[in-house]
This record gives C-alpha cells, sequence and structure tokens, in this order.
C-alpha cells in the first residue's frame, strides 16, 4: 500500500543539511476500486433525465358560464380533430355536415398528416413565429420579449382555433400526439372536448360510406 | 550457457490519475441526477417536444397505469399526514398516530379508504405485492380520487398537479380523472412526458 522509499545514499551534499529526501508514493487503487463502486451504484439508482412536462389550461365544468360569456368560435377558423382508435384521427373544418360523409377526412399523426394541414391554415403565425425566432438567435430580442410576442402572435385574430375530441378508443398517447401537434404549429388556441353524439354519427357515417345519412334522409 | 537476465520492474502503476478521473465522474453523477422513485406500476410516458421541465417542488402526482389505476404521490411528509387525516375525516375513518407515521413513509400511495387501516398494517414486502392490484377509485358512485385531490389542496394550495399516464392508457380513464379534476376547479395541470425530438418524416 502506501509505501515510503526512504532515498539514501546520493553522496553529501555541501551544506551538510542531512535531511533524508523522502518520496511519498500513495497506492490510489483501493481508492479507485471504492470510486467505481460508488459510480456503479448511482448509475443504477439514479435517474439522469428529469422529465419533461406539458402545461394545459382545460374550460372550468362549471355551468354558470352564460352564453353570453362563451366566445364562440368562427367557423371559418375552427377545425375539429377526432382521435379514434386504432392510431386514426380524422378532422373536419367549420361545422360539422351530416349529411355528407366525405366532409370528415382521415388523417394522420405524420408530419404530412394533420400537421401540413394545420401549419398551412396558419401560415401567417408560424411565418412571424420563425422571424421571431431568428431574431432571437441574433440576440436581437430577450427571452422575455419572446415568450410575450410568441404568444400575441399566437393568440392573434385570424389563427385557426383547434377542438380536439377523443374518442374512448383513443389511447393517452394520441392526446399527447394531439397536444404536440399544437405546438410544433404554433397553434395558441386549442381546446379538449368530450365528444359529442354528432361526431360519433360522423365517425360511423365515414365507416359506412354515408349509409347513416342515407338512411336518415330516407 | 550465460542467464538471460531479467530486469526486474516494479509492476506498480500510478493510480492518482485514475482516481482523479473517477473522483470527477462521481461528482458529475451525484450533481446530475435523481434519485429513482419507487412506484407502484411501471408506466412508458409518451414523447412530446415540449420542452419544459416539471418543477421540483410541491407536486401532487397522479399516475394512471394501463389498466387504469389510478395512484397519488406528494413530495412532502407532512402534507401526507394533513391529507391522509383529512380525507380519513371525510369517509369516516379514524386514524392512530402510528398509522399516520407509517403512511407518511409511503412514496406512492392508492389504496380504497376501507382497506388502508389494513394496508398500513402490513409489512413493506407485502404492501408492495398488494399496492399495483388497489388504486383509489374514480368511478362516479364512489370518486374517493376527488376527496383526495381536494383535501391534499387544502393541505398545502401550492401544489402543482401533474398527470403521468402510460402511453397506452385508453383515454376513458383520462377523462375520469379530468372530469374530476375539472369539478374540483383544477383546471391548470401538468402533463409528463419524456423528450422526444421533433421529427419531419
Amino acid at each position: 500500500m502506501a509505501e515510503l522509499q526512504t532515498n539514501e545514499g546520493g553522496g553529501k551534499k555541501k551544506g551538510g543539511s542531512k535531511q533524508k529526501k523522502i518520496s511519498v508514493h500513495v497506492d490510489f487503487t483501493p481508492m479507485v476500486d471504492m470510486n467505481m463502486l460508488l459510480i456503479t451504484f448511482f448509475m443504477l439508482c439514479t435517474s439522469l433525465s428529469t422529465p419533461q412536462t406539458m402545461e394545459i389550461n382545460m374550460p372550468s365544468n362549471d355551468k354558470k358560464v352564460t352564453e353570453e360569456d362563451q366566445q364562440k368560435v368562427k367557423e371559418s377558423q375552427a377545425v375539429t380533430l377526432l382521435l379514434a382508435g386504432g392510431d386514426s384521427i380524422f378532422y373536419y373544418t367549420g361545422l360539422p355536415n351530416y349529411k355528407d360523409y366525405t366532409s370528415l377526412k382521415l388523417s394522420s399523426y405524420k408530419a404530412d398528416g394533420i400537421r401540413a394541414l394545420l401549419l398551412k391554415r396558419n401560415n401567417d403565425a408560424v411565418y412571424k413565429i420563425n422571424e421571431l425566432k431568428q431574431k432571437k438567435l441574433q440576440l436581437k430580442i430577450t427571452q422575455a420579449q419572446f415568450t410575450k410576442q410568441a404568444d400575441e402572435i399566437k393568440s392573434g385574430k385570424n389563427t385557426p382555433v383547434v377542438i380536439i375530441k377523443a374518442t374512448d378508443n383513443a389511447t393517452y398517447k394520441n392526446l399527447i400526439d394531439a397536444l404536440d401537434e399544437m405546438q410544433i404549429c404554433n397553434i395558441g388556441k386549442y381546446v379538449i372536448d368530450t365528444i359529442s353524439a354528432g361526431d360519433k354519427f360522423l365517425l360511423k357515417n365515414l365507416q359506412t360510406r354515408g349509409e347513416l345519412s342515407r338512411n336518415v334522409a330516407n | 550457457m550465460s542467464k538471460i537476465k531479467v530486469a526486474r520492474k516494479s509492476t506498480l502503476i500510478d493510480m492518482t490519475a485514475m482516481s482523479d478521473v473517477t473522483v470527477l465522474l462521481l461528482t458529475f453523477f451525484m450533481l446530475t441526477s435523481t434519485f429513482v422513485q419507487k412506484a407502484p406500476v411501471q408506466v412508458t410516458t409518451p414523447g412530446s417536444v415540449s420542452e419544459i421541465k416539471i418543477p421540483e417542488h410541491d407536486i401532487l402526482q397522479i399516475l394512471i397505469d394501463p389498466k387504469g389505476k389510478v395512484f397519488l404521490s406528494l413530495d412532502k411528509q407532512p402534507d401526507m399526514i394533513e391529507t391522509l387525516t383529512s380525507v380519513g375525516r371525510d369517509l369516516g375513518v379514524d386514524f392512530t398516530s402510528a398509522e399516520l407515521q407509517k403512511f407518511k413513509l409511503q412514496q406512492t400511495f392508492g389504496v380504497p379508504i376501507k382497506s388502508m387501516k389494513a394496508f398500513l398494517a402490513m409489512s413493506t414486502e407485502q404492501q408492495d405485492k398488494v399496492l399495483p392490484e388497489l388504486g383509489i377509485p374514480t368511478d362516479s358512485t364512489d370518486n374517493q380520487f376527488k376527496v383526495w385531490v381536494r383535501n391534499a389542496r387544502i393541505a398545502n394550495p401550492e401544489l402543482r398537479i401533474a398527470i403521468k399516464a402510460d402511453q397506452s392508457t385508453p383515454y376513458k380513464v383520462i377523462k375520469r380523472v379530468m372530469s374530476s379534476l375539472q369539478d374540483l376547479r383544477e383546471n391548470r395541470y401538468n402533463l409528463i412526458t419524456s423528450l422526444k425530438v421533433q421529427s419531419d418524416k
């Protein structure tokens, strides 16, 4: 282990101070062993990444909210996403058209699916946000300014409003994916709503290629 | 025959540098990592591009497993004691101080209030075994989950609610939890996700 090497010899030095030269060698091997054990312990028992989180605000369940307080969504700006089972996603724009089954369209969670649609509809805001990001990269504006201006752009007048409705067959992952798209497409106004009987009708109608609406018409 | 003289070399290697490296690594791990919490069920959170980190304190975590069992965890022990006392008062169960002391050591809890007394009397191994089968009832007829959340909020008004659910959990279960929270006017909460890199494909 730790060893002291006495170095005698070397002859006499001129001063005559006969101090022995001692070189100290400490063997660090056990120290390394112990450290390695500790590292292994920390690697196994701890997690490096703190989980990410997504903040959402839900509308209140309060029944007292009067009709006047409720904001009506402009028809031309509304996009309704229906999350169905088996990782499928459907959407319709504006008001649901119960007569025409083709008003409900099948889309996907991939980039060319729902994202392309939303990016197209949110073109202005996306363009402005990108400009803003560029400015931030060039350090023209601070982080606080960036968030404030980005919020303003996102809640601007002509941005689309997305209503997310999930069926009971959808999974939690589908919901998160849909919320994710909102963030990617810089959509500020979105809401998670419960699915209505009308939406279920639309889904069934599409599955049966308009049989239901024909039955109703007859 | 002349003997080949093998020079005797000392085999000592200087381990000082190695020791330096390991100590540095150790320090890095100690500073950056957090301890894994013991959870009754293993859940895989879905990935998202969101980059907000979850705050470290004052979290009420709602853990939902794929089968729809709901568990809660609080990070401060005094809050846990206070919550259990008031939940017991609301649902008509009295807990002794010994039971409260035992309860505060739980990392994740989720037991119907009727079986809470029996659960706390068990040994830790038994508790670990039965806990995944239990879970807090969230049905509309017997919504103990609401009582828990309401009392936890009273115990600590600073509390943030975070939902951690498995990615294959049916939306039906999530909806039940979310609407319970809405009934309590808890309209702001966090959804815990893991990091996903934005793909353009």
